[in-house]
């Protein structure tokens, strides 16, 4: 619980912190600061058992299905991770209180730096491996919100969208290792994971997944040729260089390889891949480092190179190795965020980092020259500071790799040549800055900051003397630690003494520190020499760039092709894929088989004559579509016909239903076309009218084969069920209707709401809106009377066709009928009054607000359902009971039929608002063109 | 027989689409109309094809239809006709803002 705690504490400041800054400027950074102590005691309180030996494992059950559980892990890797990211993010809180200026906002930054403390904390503390990658892509979130913190700078954006691009995808690279990970082991547990070495490393996917896990981790840490991302990231401000791009996020990758060293670790595939890209980013960037100008380019570089020296370490495989990976990567937060947060003092009060015009500074800031010279010698690997221990450690091991064969020296060589780079720069940033003349044009007379701003630099570098001097004593336990999580075995044997007498080794070290003096001596040639060589810096940065624009641009083409604006080109494309996707499909399943023999049901004269008379109106629907009177009235036969094919196939309810409906969409489409032209104009051109015959007719022979092969393929259906249990069950013989008001009708009741929304957005379209209906025309229906013989008729027919719907409703739970079917048929002969007598007369007799009757219906509806929930039943659980009714005789009465009460009053209001409405707007329009 | 329903139903199939295809509102609503006949008669005759065989339950019925398409064509009918109502309803609105019918909402050209 402590442990969930750490995570949730800074994660809660992401809101505290803004919160506080209501109480003052400072209040934000105190709130900050004051989360991330509480962070750390609570980290101090569990530190005792992991130093004894124990492994700290919490977890809760989150999706368990899918093998995620929100479980967190506290070992020696995690303890020595957790302190790094509270302790230097205490101090680089401590900083950045002074650093940041008035105009620089305090609640966002310190808002977005507790959101990267938490996810960071998230991933070294992770058990779940899914649980890391989530905590892992919360990092480059945040880390992207923290670069781009001036967004008021370009280089600030593209910087954070680089950083955000390569590492976002990385993490989706992390993500498919994982996966594949979790595949081999069946389970994203690391305790789990990281003692099933030997089934990962012999697994037919251990290649893939090595592979995606390293992309991740590379990224991650800037490890070539994926570097190019931090130099841009230094666009944000210094105390978030000193945090992320030293301490913390590009840590997360070395930590990745730390963590799944014993599950990764050994292989050749593992040696050659890691070892590989770590010794080419040691060396590269080293070299670049040396030729920047700019302070924290210079720095950025260096972080580059030693993250490539961590890499190289935990690539060798070896026990020893690891140990001395886990003690640079201590050494390096150390001097390395001190030499960020002094940069940053120097830029600060001197205005620029250009160490071409910083000269001399010695004599303006000679306490903060000091602090930095310190960590700089340590970056250099001088003796007596933390940096040459672990540099020791790092050359001893490269001197016994066996594993190169006749090309073993080389790894040493260039291990060396590295060195002799650091010590270069290490000495550029010493001399260049603090010596070599006077100060060029300044913005400003440079000072030394404010007292508590160097505070936190002096606790680093105090910090690199002492473990510099006195190891076994300072940084012993927590190294041993850190390293037996790494290893998840037993240490190796190891010295942690600065003096181990004359040996390989400290001849390198030797040479390095002699080299790199040489090298700064002789630096104005070697830049003159480097200018020639590498005029332009034609780098991964150009490449990056010109994959992203290629990629943009591919984007729009493609959206230039597809998305132009033209519904009628995504219809076109829609039927074309559904054609491709469906011939696919078939030819994927073997040819559709045609049985026959399989057709049960003889041909007759009437069958052939109602298909032909189908065939034929919904044709001539299509070649007279420019008419559309006439259309409309084929449209009306095919209906028909639909209608009829329904009885001649046993479907009674269906054709009742098919012919109300029919009724009321010619009314509506008639109605519609008041307001529309009455003509299509002829719009394509012959080519786009074959292309789209082309289209339909290929979909209409797929669909024809389609139901096809399905009729005469052998049939099996599950309606048994619904059958047998119609009138035990649902007491009711109509087993149609009984399924729609009783098995399906939380179905139905969906089916109801979506009709009723369906007339609430036709409300709402119509509200305000101004057409001018279609001039009288040649027929003069417009503005036509009713005509008399239709009005006297459809009188008296009113009440006589409420009662048949009343009937059709009351049977319809054992004969054809039921609430849909009256609700149309109601609908009907309301609609006819409209048509028979005008409009005018009907609104002045009819004033029913539709709205009402629809929310009535939906509520009876839902109350039947409700009901039983006072029954103890489930919602929706019907009952019925047997009647005996003088006259009429016994029947069931079932609580569906109320519910079929409130389908019927919603079909009705919903039909009659439709219409109404439409019919409503003619009568505006008629008063507006009075006026 | 059987053929015959799979015929007429490629032919309403081919005739919806060719009237979806087309630019104005009025010929997609029509088209749609067509289109959703022939869906409705397909999702239908999945449940095979049988004549005298109402699915009302009674002593002497020799066989019964398959009720459940017949269910979910029903209630596919009535949302269908919903559906229609909203889409002649939205080209009316489409025609009054716009002033033509055209389904990209351009002028004629």
């Amino acid at each position: 619980m402590t442990l969930l705690l750490i995570i949730l504490i800074p994660l809660l400041g992401t809101l505290l912190a803004p919160a506080a800054a209501v109480r003052g400027r400072m209040g934000a950074a105190v709130m900050a600061g004051a989360l991330t102590a509480t962070a750390l005691a609570l980290l101090f309180t569990l530190a005792p058992r992991v130093f004894g030996g124990e492994t700290i494992v919490v977890s809760w059950a989150w999706m368990a299905d899918l093998g995620l559980y929100f479980s967190l892990r506290l070992d020696g890797l995690g303890l020595l991770f957790a302190l790094l990211i509270l302790g230097i993010g205490l101090l680089v809180i401590l900083y950045a209180a002074y650093y940041l200026s008035p105009k620089d906002s305090m609640p966002k930054f310190f808002s977005y730096m507790m959101l990267f403390m938490g996810a960071m904390l998230g991933v070294v503390l992770s058990e779940n491996l899914i649980l890391l990658l989530m905590f892992w892509e919360l990092t480059s979130l945040s880390s992207f919100l923290l670069v781009s913190y001036w967004r008021h700078r370009a280089d600030a954006r593209q910087g954070a969208r680089m950083a955000l691009a390569v590492t976002g995808g990385g993490g989706l690279c992390l993500l498919a290792g994982i996966l594949l990970l979790g595949e081999i082991v069946g389970s994203y547990e690391l305790s789990v994971v990281l003692v099933s070495a030997e089934l990962i490393q012999s697994h037919d996917l251990y290649t893939p997944a090595l592979i995606l896990i390293l992309l991740g981790a590379f990224t991650k840490s800037a490890q070539f040729p994926f570097h190019f991302w931090l130099p841009h990231a230094m666009a944000a401000p210094t105390p978030v260089s000193a945090y992320l791009h030293s301490a913390t996020m590009v840590k997360a990758g070395v930590f990745l390889l730390a963590r799944l060293h014993p599950a990764l670790a050994g292989s050749d595939l593992w040696f050659y891949l890691v070892t590989g890209a770590g010794l080419t980013t040691l060396v590269f960037a080293a070299y670049v480092a040396l030729f920047k100008h700019d302070l924290k380019g210079l720095l950025a570089y260096s972080t580059i190179s030693h993250l490539g020296l961590i890499t190289l370490l935990f690539g060798f495989g070896t026990p020893l190795a690891a140990v001395a990976g886990v003690f640079h990567i201590i050494n390096h937060a150390t001097f390395k965020a001190s030499l960020f947060m002094a940069a940053g003092i120097i830029d600060h009060e001197a205005g620029t980092r250009d160490m071409r015009r910083l000269n001399g500074l010695f004599k303006y800031m000679p306490y903060t020259a000091l602090l930095a010279m310190v960590a700089a010698a340590s970056m250099a690997g001088v003796p007596l500071l933390n940096g040459f221990l672990s540099k020791e450690m790092f050359f001893v091991e490269t001197l016994h790799l066996q594993r190169f064969g006749d090309w073993a020296w080389l790894i040493p060589v260039l291990a060396t040549v590295a060195g002799i780079f650091a010590v270069g720069y290490s000495l550029r940033f010493i001399h260049d800055v603090f010596f070599n003349g006077e100060p060029k044009d300044l913005p400003q007379i440079p000072h030394e900051p404010p007292r508590w701003m160097k505070v936190p630099v002096e606790i680093l570098v105090v910090l690199c003397l002492l473990v510099g001097m006195l190891p076994a004593f300072t940084v012993g336990p927590l190294l041993a630690t850190a390293a037996g999580g790494v290893l998840q075995a037993p240490l190796p044997e190891y010295s942690l003494a600065i003096w181990h007498g004359f040996n390989t080794a400290l001849m390198m070290s030797i040479i390095a520190l002699i080299g790199g003096g040489l090298f700064y001596l002789l630096r104005h040639k070697l830049f003159d020499l480097h200018g020639r060589l590498l005029p332009n810096e034609f780098g991964a940065k150009q490449i990056f760039d010109i994959l992203v624009k290629a990629v943009v641009d591919l984007s729009r083409a493609i959206t230039r092709l597809l998305e132009n604006g033209s519904l009628q080109r995504y219809m076109a494309l829609l039927v074309g894929s559904a054609i491709v996707v469906g011939v696919y499909a078939a030819l994927q399943h073997g040819a559709m088989s045609f049985d026959m023999s399989a057709s049960s049901m003889p041909v007759n004269a009437v069958s052939v004559t109602a298909s032909i008379a189908l065939i034929v109106a919904a044709l001539a629907t299509v070649l007279f579509h420019r008419h559309r009177l006439p259309t409309l009235l084929m449209l009306g036969v095919v209906g028909l016909f639909v209608s009829l094919a329904f009885v001649y196939f046993s479907a009674p309810d269906l054709a009742l239903t098919q012919l109300s409906v029919e009724v009321v969409t010619i009314i509506l489409l008639l109605l519609a076309l008041h307001f529309l032209p009455q003509e299509s104009q002829p719009e394509s051109s012959s080519a786009r009218r074959l292309r789209d015959a082309l289209l339909a007719g290929t979909a209409g022979l797929g669909i024809a084969a389609l139901t096809w092969a399905i009729l005469t393929a052998p049939f099996e259906t599950l309606s048994g069920y619904y059958l047998e249990q119609s009138v035990p069950g649902g007491g009711g013989k109509n087993v149609v209707n009984v399924i729609l008001v009783d098995f399906r009708g939380f179905d139905t009741f969906g089916e109801i709401t979506v009709l009723a929304i369906a007339a609430i957005g036709i409300h709402a379209l119509l509200y305000n809106l101004f057409v001018n209906p279609n001039p009288a025309g040649p027929h003069g229906w417009a503005t036509s009377r009713p005509p008399l013989l239709l009005s006297v008729i459809c009188r008296p027919l009113l009440p006589l066709a409420l009662l048949v719907a009343l009937y059709l409703m009351l049977r319809g739970h054992n004969a054809p009928g039921g609430g849909f079917i009256a609700g149309l048929v109601a609908g009907v002969a309301l609609v006819m009054q409209y048509l028979a007598s005008g409009l005018d007369w009907t609104n002045a007799r009819m004033k029913i607000d539709y709205f009402k009757v629809i929310a009535a219906g939906l509520a009876i509806a839902l109350a039947t359902g409700v009901a039983s929930w006072f029954f103890a039943h489930p919602f929706m659980t019907t009952t019925f009971t047997h009647v005996h009714w003088p006259v009429v005789g016994e029947f069931e009465v079932a609580s569906a039929m109320v519910f079929d009460l409130g389908v019927f009053l919603t079909v009705v209001g919903i039909t009659m608002l439709i219409l109404a409405e439409l019919g409503k707007l003619s009568g505006a329009v008629k008063q507006g063109g009075g006026r | 027989m059987e053929a015959l329903i799979a015929l007429a139903i490629g032919v309403l199939v081919a005739c919806g689409i060719y009237m979806m295809l087309r630019a104005r509102t009025m010929d997609v609503v029509i088209g749609l109309t067509l289109l959703s006949y022939a869906v409705n008669l397909f999702l239908f005759a999945s449940g095979r094809l049988t004549n005298n065989a109402a699915a009302l339950i009674s002593p002497d019925a020799a066989a019964y239809a398959d009720p459940l398409p017949q269910a979910l064509v029903l209630t596919a009918i009535v949302i269908g006709f919903g559906m229609t109502a909203f889409l002649v309803v939205l080209a009316i609105r489409a025609f009054g803002d716009l002033g033509n019918d055209h389904v990209d909402g351009e002028g004629r050209k």
